[in-house]
């Protein structure tokens, strides 16, 4: 259900290279002390533009129950 | 388990060997992630599949992934692809390889696979680099560009790998780049279906040697690079000229013919009477 997703990060994984920031339609992302932070999620449309080009599996659309 | 990740990761992916050793914003990451996607749209039975790679960036992807996996020597990974598919005709064989993996070290191996035309799925990851070993030119580095090893520019011309392998036998050829991700996904799906070689170049990006020996920016950069110069060869047919000084994407050649394990199994049912 769409009103359930979510945009989720593991931020141990995340290496701060910027693409998802500079690929994502909305400005929700934003690099801080080398690692991407979601910003602003109420902006997020959930393309999933960030999880496609994300190298390093670090940012994805979650939402599950059971997906913290 | 209750890993911070996507749930594809966490079917897919050895996630205790993540983060991978790969630089920020190297493109091999996202070329990754298409395999898997492509895997998993075909349903394929992880323990069916098998990922071979040989040495260098590119080569560390199977690592990563949670299938039956080989890493071997360098360039050899086809050879190796080739014994695991005629012991075993029922595997799905993927090969991921690096450019100079596939066109310098194991040149051979790779138009010899492509004439045979065995069942593999060779996946090449094309940074036109040797990241791993600091930046030295490869031979799908473009003319003029410069290296660890060029530093005056390299005199070398660059191998069109994608002519190469159509040209030794492979029966299916595309090309797609890290930044066109579900094109890339559509045609190692489309590889995986062809009964025969399979030939996928993924053109990928390194920030960090080619990238900086050649001021082409950061990774951001260098996917736009991708998406402003690249066009699906399907333009030829109605605008040529839009093609011009432009990388050609997208399914070059597809045309099935006898695979290599089949015609191998009929002589073996020739001497059995079956």
């Amino acid at each position: 259900m769409a009103t359930d997703k979510r945009l989720l990060q593991n931020k141990d994984w995340c290496k701060g290279c910027g693409v998802c920031v500079g690929f994502c339609p909305k400005q929700v992302l934003k690099i801080v002390n080398e690692k991407c932070v979601i910003a602003n999620p109420e902006a997020c449309i959930f393309c999933g533009q960030c999880e496609l080009r994300c190298p390093d599996n670090a940012i994805y659309i979650g939402g599950n129950e059971d997906e913290q | 388990m209750n890993t911070n990740c996507s749930n594809l990761t966490e079917k897919y992916f050895r996630v205790n060997r993540l983060p991978h050793i790969w630089c920020p914003g190297c493109g091999h990451g996202t070329l990754m992630n298409t395999v898997v996607r492509a895997i998993d749209k075909l349903g394929l039975n992880k323990d069916e599949v098998v990922l071979v790679s040989g040495i260098g960036c590119s080569s560390r992807a199977p690592g990563y992934l949670d299938f039956n996996t080989l890493h071997t020597t360098h360039g050899r990974a086809l050879a190796f692809a080739t014994g695991i598919k005629l012991a075993n005709p029922k595997l799905h064989v993927i090969v991921i390889m690096g450019d100079g993996d596939s066109s310098a070290i194991g040149g051979n191996h790779l138009i010899h696979a492509a004439r045979r035309n065995i069942d593999i799925t060779t996946i090449v990851f094309n940074n036109n680099i040797y990241g791993m070993t600091g930046g030295q030119y490869s031979p799908t580095t473009p003319y003029g560009d410069f290296a660890t090893t060029a530093p005056f520019g390299n005199i070398d011309k660059p191998f069109d790998l994608c002519s190469l392998a159509q040209g030794a036998g492979a029966t299916y050829v595309g090309r797609a780049t890290a930044y066109h991700a579900p094109m890339m996904q559509k045609l190692i799906e489309n590889g995986l279906k062809n009964k025969g070689f399979s030939f996928i170049e993924g053109l990928s990006l390194c920030p960090t040697y080619y990238g900086r020996k050649n001021k082409k920016g950061n990774a951001v950069k260098m996917h736009t690079f991708f998406k402003d110069n690249c066009v699906d060869v399907k333009v030829l047919e109605k605008n040529p000229e839009k093609a011009e000084n432009k990388i050609l994407l997208g399914e070059f050649y597809n045309n099935p013919k006898p695979e290599y394990t089949e015609s191998y199994q009929v002589i073996i049912d020739k001497f059995q009477n079956k």
